[in-house]
């Protein structure tokens, strides 16, 4: 099985696309940073210079290097995508597989929870918890975006818990005295570990958009640069009506690839991970 | 029938009473007097007003009552339809400024949901039909929907405001007009509205079309068109059917992304220095208008609760199982 | 001779190469003629269902033909296909209880399907034969979540005959329900081809008691082939082959339908009919065996109507 998904990966175009591209911003979300010898808040040089040799993606209006804010940038948006979306997948996992596997009252309260928070608007949610709270690190606001995000993850992790349930598999550790958690560890998450890989991609990818939308309205990090703070200072600044272009494309083109790409790769490792989308 | 409504009731309530709590809740978790560290943190626009709203505030409050005596109250004054006094733009109730906002917010969200819903199904249904559609639809639509909505605003606005200038990239009118009920006028708001529309319409669109595409591909897999193939009934036939009963999971989507759908609104307008609610929140964050951001909370939430149940409702009269009384419906 | 299959073949695209899951098969039904179609899971009897009607994605017509009425049905071309579908072959389909548009009403949906077949909808005659499965009229102005299961079924099979076909395929129709209401669908069939609502028809089932009952013919295949081919009571009473010998002689009283997956009579499994080895297919399981099974044995008719492939019955 494992071999034979290693087999359909290899050669699905669109995974093989999608984790590329992903590898490669990260790469230099990761690597980046040291070959960047001053802090991405640091007045460099000339302002407001187009990209050129020296300056690969220009300078804004104080003069600050865009190349070294996007690579740091980066690094913060994937940390946060990978956070948040993270702990969007615990919660969701934790919620789904309880409701699923016990079933009764405990089902019920889950799943008015998770419809409570499913309906709540997010970003408005986070915005009034962000503004009160106000500790805005990295990891504080994907800590926030991972505590609004997992309900539909909950959801569909439950009722496909709920449809292994009744498997035979799992009648049987059941009757050979397993506990529950064990049953839910052993024998049936690993029996969807392809869609939890699924889910996770796609809470990254949304963790991000909303990372984004957070920071633009000036909820973001305060000690790191974003991808999405990059928009909101050069939105702030009116880099648009200076027509300083390379402040606003590049972290805005950077989120589209890294989310798009993901979303492609999860097609493409949905195809891999089920016979029935292969073509032929 | 009823068991659904009366479910989806109790969750919309549950979902109201919880937000109008923590709303309650949240500046009285601040460490010591939250009225005065809120004034304090604010950016008043008159500091001669400082006082006024001090005393103002500890009254509407009411630290002074026991806590529930405090909680009741405020249901009391939300149900008066009082949200206290604007700290950036004092004295104006905060509640004038939300409802001077909210119909620029309506009539960017409205138009855009609907219409790229309905064009985004039929382009989702176009490219499940042909390969060559579905080689291209289906890329632009994954590039769309992994767009944030805020740099495809800011794209737009600047390549057609600021680059060709044949568009305004700021504002709801001109600043050079005053608003009335005259054809100039209604030009120059469409002339505005444009631009923040169709790129909030453009980033959905994708999703739409996505989600359709997918579904009616199950669809078209399914018991009942396979049955039809083996009985030759034409494509024209079955595409109709799978189409009609693909829309409905796309229903129940429109529900569940309506959050994301304000969010894109809700920056778009920033970009956009549309007078919405995007942009009155923006305000307030900024100059830590607190009790502003709380009404604009619950607001929104009031207004996504609204649109959910309206959904709701076209749910049941678009599936006819919900009303025959039995399950169907999702959840 | 209403159907006439000649060296039929039908193989499953793979990305592992072709399954031979129909692998020449020939045999005749008459007018007025019920075949039983039995055999082991995976043998084939599926695919020889869906290849008179209509081939899914991944089959490919490989050989052989199909004559229906005297005209050779064009069934590799899904379009030309068309018109001889519901007029001339038709299906009762395993999956009765989600056959049905749910969100059409049935009345609106049995109109819509016979006007895109340009056939006009003859109410009385419709309501005729609702009567006659003991549905109500009514029924037509519902939803199929309103019906009970045996009614969903009921009102299929009344669907699918409505333009009289002459052959009527209904594969494993009947392995989901209880053996009261099995019976039912058993009298029903054979009430529609006694009034001529269909000429022939195809019964596909895992229970040979069932066929027995209903059945004039019972065809055993094996592997993507034949194996034996006769009357309902010989086959039951006096087969030839090894394997319907098994097969019968496995069976548990009337009535009981023998386990679905594998026969525990019978050791060893079906051979992969990915690359199939040449020779007789039964071969590693046949008590019989011999050296000359090696070679492939053809179907032979060792008396009026019974036909036997094995080297042993020969
Ligand atoms: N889509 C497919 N792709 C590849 N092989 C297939 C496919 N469908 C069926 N087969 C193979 O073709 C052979 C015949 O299948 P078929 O469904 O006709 O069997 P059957 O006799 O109807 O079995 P059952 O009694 O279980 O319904 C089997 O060996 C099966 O593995
Ligand atoms: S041909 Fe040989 S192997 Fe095949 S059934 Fe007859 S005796 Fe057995
Ligand atoms: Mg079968």
């Amino acid at each position: 099985m494992r071999w034979e998904a290693l087999y359909f990966a290899v050669r699905n175009t669109k995974l093989l696309v999608g984790a590329g591209i992903i590898l490669v911003l990260l790469g230099i979300g990761v690597i980046g940073p040291f070959f960047i010898e001053k802090p991405p808040s640091e007045y460099v040089g000339m302002q407001m210079q187009p990209p050129g040799a020296e300056f690969w993606l220009g300078t804004n209006t104080f003069g600050q290097d865009l190349w070294a804010q996007f690579v740091h940038g980066l690094r913060t948006t994937f940390l946060v995508g990978a956070l948040g979306g993270g702990i969007a997948a615990v919660i969701g996992m934790v919620v789904g597989f309880l409701a699923g596997y016990k079933g009764g009252w405990i089902d019920e309260i889950l799943n008015m929870l998770t419809n409570i928070v499913l309906v709540l608007p997010t970003l408005a949610v986070l915005f009034i918890l962000n503004a009160y709270i106000g500790v805005r690190s990295a990891g504080m606001q994907a800590l926030f975006i991972g505590l609004t995000q997992w309900p539909w993850a909950a959801r569909s992790i439950r009722a496909q818990t709920f449809s292994l349930r009744g498997r035979d598999f799992v009648d049987l550790a059941r009757l050979s005295g397993v506990g529950s958690g064990r049953i839910i560890a052993r024998e049936i998450a690993p029996n969807m570990s392809s869609y939890l890989l699924l889910t996770f991609i796609l809470l990254f990818g949304g963790s991000i958009l909303i990372a984004s939308s957070l920071d633009f309205i000036g909820l973001g990090p305060t000690d790191a640069v974003s991808l999405g703070l990059m928009l909101q200072q050069a939105h702030q600044w009116s880099a648009m009506h200076l027509g300083l272009w390379w402040w606003f494309v590049p972290p805005g083109a950077g989120i589209t690839l890294i989310v798009g790409a993901l979303y492609v790769a999860n097609v493409g490792l949905d195809e891999v991970f089920n016979p029935k989308l292969r073509e032929l | 029938m009823r068991r659904y409504f009366g479910r989806k009731l109790l969750i919309y309530g549950l979902t109201f009473f919880m937000a109008v709590t923590v709303n309650w809740l949240v500046p009285r978790l601040m460490p010591g007097d939250p009225v005065a560290s809120m004034l304090a943190r604010a950016r008043v626009a008159q500091p001669e007003a400082q006082e006024a709203l001090r005393v103002y505030y500890n009254n509407l409050f009411g630290f002074d009552l026991p806590w529930w005596q405090q909680y009741l109250n405020s249901w009391g004054s939300l149900f008066r339809g009082d949200f206290g006094i604007s700290l950036w733009a004092f004295p104006t109730p905060v509640a004038d400024l939300l409802t001077r906002a909210v119909p620029y917010s309506l009539a960017l969200l409205v138009p855009s949901i609907l219409l790229s819903w309905v064009v985004g199904n039929r382009l989702g249904a176009l490219a499940a039909r042909r390969k060559v559609l579905d080689n291209t639809v289906l890329p632009v639509s994954y590039v769309l929907t992994a767009t944030p909505y805020l740099w495809l605003a800011a794209l737009m606005a600047w390549g057609f405001g600021v680059v060709w200038g044949i568009f305004p990239v700021a504002g709801g009118y001109s600043f050079s007009m005053t608003p009335s009920f005259t054809w100039d006028f209604f030009a120059d708001l469409l002339w505005h509205w444009l631009l923040p529309f169709s790129s909030l319409f453009l980033v959905a669109l994708g999703g739409w079309a996505i989600g359709m595409r997918n579904v009616i591909i199950y669809e078209l897999e399914s018991d009942y068109a396979n049955y039809m193939s083996a009985l030759g009934a034409p494509q024209k036939l079955i595409r109709r059917y799978a189409f009609r009963n693909a829309v409905l999971p796309q229903i129940t989507g429109l529900a569940l992304q309506l959050g994301v759908l304000v969010a894109g609104a809700l920056v778009t307008e920033i970009v956009f220095s549309y007078p919405g609610l995007g942009s009155l929140i923006l305000a307030a964050i900024q100059n830590k208008d607190f009790f502003l951001l709380q009404g604009a909370f619950l607001f929104i939430v009031l207004g996504v609760l609204i649109a959910n149940f309206i959904i709701d409702v076209v749910y049941v009269i678009v599936d006819p199982r919900t009303r025959v009384g039995m399950a169907g419906a999702a959840a | 001779m209403t159907l006439e299959v000649d060296d039929l073949r039908v193989y499953y695209r793979t990305l592992k190469g072709d399954v031979q899951a129909l692998d020449g098969v020939s045999f005749g039904l008459r007018d007025g003629e019920i075949l039983g179609l039995a055999g082991e899971s995976g043998c084939g009897k599926t695919t020889l269902g869906k290849a008179l009607i209509r081939l899914d994605g991944r089959m490919k017509h490989v050989g052989g033909s199909v004559t229906l009425d005297g005209q050779v049905l064009p069934i590799g071309e899904d379009a030309k296909m068309n018109p001889y579908r519901f007029k001339q072959v038709s299906l009762i389909p395993q999956y009765s209880m989600s056959a049905m548009n749910p969100t059409r009403k049935i009345g609106r949906m049995v109109r819509e399907l016979l006007e895109s077949r340009r056939e006009k909808l003859d109410l009385d005659e419709l309501h005729k034969r609702l009567e006659l499965v003991e549905l109500p009229k009514d029924v037509l102005g519902k939803y199929p979540i309103e019906l009970s299961g045996g009614m969903k079924q009921r009102m299929v099979m009344v669907i699918s005959t409505l333009l009289n076909p002459s052959l009527l395929i209904a594969d494993e129709i009947t392995s989901a329900l209880d053996v009261s209401t099995q019976k039912a669908v058993v009298t029903t069939l054979k009430g529609f081809r006694d009034r001529g609502f269909v000429k022939s028809m195809i019964f596909i089932t895992h229970d040979i008691s069932l066929t027995n009952q209903l059945a004039d013919t019972i065809m055993v295949m094996y592997a993507g082939k034949l194996a034996e081919k006769a009357p309902a009571s010989t086959v039951v009473n006096a087969p030839k082959h090894p394997y319907t010998q098994l097969l019968i002689s496995s069976l548990p009283e009337v009535g009981v339908r023998y386990a679905d997956k594998r026969l525990t009579g019978i050791p060893g499994n079906p051979p992969s009919l990915l690359k199939p080895e040449p020779g007789c297919r039964f071969r590693a399981r046949c008590p019989l065996a011999f050296e000359k099974c090696a070679e492939d044995p053809p179907p032979v008719e060792v008396e009026k109507d019974h036909v036997v492939a094995c080297w042993k019955a020969a």
